[in-house]
């Protein structure tokens, strides 16, 4: 027979191909970092590689959803190669301050750059850039005037216009968490039922589907991220949609944070915390941020020309920290009130 | 009766190709010990209820009509004569190339209401037309249909193929017409292989998320990953993962039965080719049409729309990295595809020469890993590997103190193979099986009594007549590797991308224009063994 033999080489070749991979180990260079990172490659890399350029540090990295990567760093213990961790929200980066993974950084430079609201009180972790989650109206059918506050769009006046992505994704629990904050369960739970009485479609699996609803006239308002706004205009300036900054003067607009924390095993610490100054000024916030039409954390840095053109804003100060810490009870909120 | 040697072989054979698999099931199980009572009084009262009916149903409508369609496919390429059959006997399995998940979004895009579809019929039937919801069950039992029929497609038909022949003769010759001959000889004789087919579908069904996701249904899978991403509670999750492989073990067991007697089985596999009915020219036009329908819904316009979308970012995101995605998607697929194939050979011919129970029931469990969500499998092998590591790493560390290498085994693709056997050791053992029965065991009894036994027996007698069968199985896991992705993300060394992994980086943020790029290359990549396969095909059966 001739066939065997193949196999067995083919078998050979794979086992031994497995065996060199996992006896190299993971080398640590004296200048390098690992970073664990679930803003994604396309938006990361170029900043790791800005870095390595000025400083000459070798940043290795690997991808992920934030809860695998913290699953991931609890479960490797005092061995996981991570010196930082890096979201684009801040619920599992209280998650994982809480669970012990992330180290406390007293850094003038931070504390100088990321306004208080956006990083951890215990210096746990910071965030790097601000995503805005605001109202979007189809201008043909409302009149910006009718609009105010993520709460007023409870109203029964919107019934059947309202538009709303899936409470699954973070952004809304996040929303939802600030609300329980401000306003108490009982309000939150009101104004969440009103919402889901309101709906003119079943929720949406993503913002930019969303959007699209609204500039098709499926339903008349929503609650999106700028930034998904912002691509699409990018490419059709035309779309029949706009942007409204929701609760002026009462509360101001819901921001989430894309940021990051030094890993608490980490055996280079101290190079984490240089990396962290880093990227909280100058081009790398800037760069930071407007790769992905985000606003920058750091007030003394330029926005991307189309994320000023939508105007200045009063953001919501509570500390973001109370997006983690209420992120559960804001699910199970959503979850009483039918919002899918 | 075999001999104690003999026996011990196979139990060790299966005790450790359920290993990978136990490891993650296992540590579910185990979360048990701590219930999560809070949000599990929770999950019960205001999450379950709905995510369980709707995933019964998924699974009821997915498994009825991929089974249905995969079927009567499978009979029209493989009985009847029709202009493009040739053509179709190979296309039919492209969908397969396509992720679920990618699929999934390119359908709900273009049958929402801002999609052209509702847009052109709004125009045209006037502003109040509508289809029905589209973010609804339908929607996602729609698309999972139309990339999982292939299974069921692809076993039936290497079951038609392989003993069809013979059976329709003898049906035929006693009377029977070529219909009745269908339903009452050959659809009971190619049992075994739509049942696995069709558990393969279900199963796929159960760990879906992807798809799931895109049209805003909640099933259990997606109320595990609440209860893990929404309620930083993994405890529960892991929980809710036990459910969901006592569950798939149960439906494996219904399976069993579904599969009936084992009584079908021809003296020789390749009773010759099976005799296909030319049809008339009108039939034959409305067959070619049929497959083509499918074909286009399933293949051309999804494809057509990755194009499309594929071409606007060429320019700035296809570059020379590209070469490296693909070679190491393909090396990983290969790798595991062959890793998954020999275990799963190993696997059904342990379970074939020795029938006790327990053994049984153990082997099936080995194929349960299919039927977790991928996450939730990749984090129940990854944490046992990394406190292993950590380990090692104390030993080496009081060894050698700071110059002991540092050990990273849970990021290498040990770990990476081990977890795709788990996850699709169910993919290889489903053709393997179905092969296997349809191989008479007086030519085991045959062979034993010319001397040769064992491996030789396995070498020389039963490998040749099964290479259909583990062509099929490599090439479906191969095509399932190249789409796999929560094992690939989670166990990968650092720097290590692939196809799938270029797709998650851009369906993270929701580019998914620009995750159609690397959808395509996966596309590509999955149709050279579909398309190699089919020409095996005509040599093999």
């Amino acid at each position: 027979m001739k066939r065997p033999p193949l196999h067995r080489l083919l078998v050979g070749l794979a086992i031994a191909a497995a065996a060199v991979a996992s006896v190299v180990p993971a080398v640590a260079m004296a200048e390098s970092l690992v970073v664990y990172s679930a803003r994604n490659e396309q938006l990361i890399k170029p900043v790791f590689d800005l870095y390595t350029k000025e400083t000459g540090v070798d940043v290795k990295f690997t991808t992920a959803d934030a809860a695998v990567l913290v699953t991931r760093l609890a479960a490797e213990g005092r061995n996981s190669p991570a010196d930082i961790l890096m979201t684009v929200d801040a619920g599992e980066l209280w998650n994982a301050a809480e669970r012990g993974l992330l180290k406390p950084v007293r850094s003038p430079v931070l504390e100088r750059n990321v306004p208080k609201h956006l990083r951890d009180p215990h210096g746990r972790w910071f965030g790097f850039s601000q995503r805005a989650r605001t109202i979007a109206y189809n201008p043909r059918k409302v009149d910006p005037k009718s609009l105010s506050t993520y709460e007023a769009l409870a109203d029964p006046a919107w019934k059947g216009r309202l538009c709303l992505r899936t409470s699954k994704k973070v952004y809304n629990q996040s929303l939802v968490a600030m609300m329980i904050k401000t306003l108490g369960e009982a309000q939150a739970e009101r104004v969440v039922r009103g919402w889901v009485a309101n709906l003119a479609t079943d929720v949406f699996a993503n913002d930019t589907a969303l959007l699209e609803a609204i500039a098709a006239g499926q339903c008349d308002v929503g609650i999106v991220n700028t930034y998904y706004f912002g691509r699409i205009v990018r490419e059709r300036p035309d779309f029949n949609a706009r942007l409204f900054w929701a609760n002026q003067g009462s509360g101001g607009v819901h921001v989430n944070i894309s940021g990051a924390g030094v890993v608490a095993t980490s055996r280079n610490s101290a190079a984490a915390q240089r990396f962290l100054e880093w990227l909280s000024e100058g081009k790398a916030q800037e760069f930071f941020a407007a790769s992905n039409l985000e606003y920058p954390t750091n007030p003394r840095v330029a926005k991307d020309p189309l994320v000023v053109s939508w105007g200045p804003f009063q953001p919501s100060v509570i500390n973001v920290v109370e997006a983690g810490r209420l992120q559960a009870a804001a699910v199970k909120l959503m979850d009483r009130a039918g919002y899918r | 009766m075999s001999s104690f040697p003999a026996r011990a072989a196979a139990a060790t054979t299966v005790l450790l190709l359920a290993v990978p698999v136990a490891v993650p099931v296992l540590s579910a199980f185990a979360a048990w010990a701590a219930p999560a009572a809070d949000v599990w009084s929770h999950q019960l009262q205001h999450v379950l209820p709905r995510a369980g009916w709707n995933t019964a149903l998924l699974v009821l409508l997915v498994g009825v009509s991929a089974g249905a369609l995969g079927t009567t496919l499978a009979w029209l390429v493989a009985a009847h004569d029709f202009p493009g059959r040739r053509f179709f006997g190979w296309a039919l399995l492209a969908p397969l190339a396509l992720p679920g998940y990618v699929m999934a979004v390119v359908f709900a895009g273009a049958l929402d209401f801002s999609g052209p579809l509702q847009t052109a019929g709004r125009a045209l039937l006037g502003d109040t037309w509508r289809l029905p919801p589209v973010r609804s069950i339908g929607g996602a039992a729609l698309v999972l249909t139309l990339t999982l029929y292939p299974y069921v497609y692809m076993l039936a038909r290497v079951a038609f193929e392989s003993t069809g022949a013979r059976a329709l003769e003898a049906a035929q010759s006693l009377g029977l017409d070529r219909r009745a001959a269908f339903r009452r000889v050959l659809l009971p004789m190619a049992r075994p292989a739509i049942a696995a087919g069709i558990g393969l579908v279900a199963m796929e069904t159960l760990a879906d998320f992807g798809v799931v996701a895109a049209f805003n249904v909640d099933t259990f899978t997606t109320s595990i990953y609440r209860a893990w991403f929404g309620m930083f509670s993994l405890a529960a999750a892991l929980q809710m993962a036990a459910l969901l492989a006592l569950f798939a073990l149960v439906a494996a067991g219904i399976e069993r039965r579904l599969r009936g007697r084992r009584g079908f089985a021809s003296q020789r596999s390749s009773g010759g080719m099976l005799q296909r009915l030319r049809l008339s020219p009108g039939q034959g036009l409305c067959a070619a049409a049929a497959a083509s329908m499918v074909l286009a819904v399933a293949f051309v316009l999804p494809l057509a729309q990755l194009l499309a979308w594929a071409w606007q970012h060429a320019a700035v995101d296809l570059d020379r990295r590209y070469l490296g995605f693909v070679l190491r998607s393909v090396a990983l697929a290969a790798s595991g595809s062959i890793v998954v194939v020999i275990a799963a050979v190993a696997l059904g011919y342990a379970l074939r020469s020795d029938r006790r129970t327990w053994l049984q029931s153990l082997g099936r469990f080995a194929s349960v890993g299919y039927a977790l969500p991928g996450t939730v499998l990749a984090v129940g092998l990854f944490a046992p590997i990394a406190a292993m590591n950590g380990w090692m790493q104390d030993w080496l560390d009081v060894r050698w103190g700071d110059a002991a290498p540092q050990l990273a085994l849970q990021g290498t693709l040990l770990t990476m193979l081990l977890a795709y056997l788990a996850r699709f050791l169910a993919v290889g053992v489903g053709p393997v099986e179905s092969g296997l029965a349809r191989i008479h065991r007086n030519l085991d009894e045959v062979a034993l009594s010319l001397g040769a036994r064992g491996p030789a027996r396995l070498a020389r007698v039963h490998l040749p007549l099964l290479r259909g069968s583990l062509l099929a199985a490599a090439m479906l896991v191969f095509v399932d590797l190249m789409k796999e992705l929560p094992i690939t993300l989670m166990t990968r060394p650092f720097g290590f991308e692939t196809l799938a992994v270029r797709v998650f980086e851009m369906a993270a943020e929701g580019e998914w224009a620009r995750a159609a790029l690397p959808s395509v290359f996966i596309v590509a990549a999955g149709l050279i063994p579909v398309w190699l396969l089919a020409r095996r095909f005509t040599h093999v059966t």
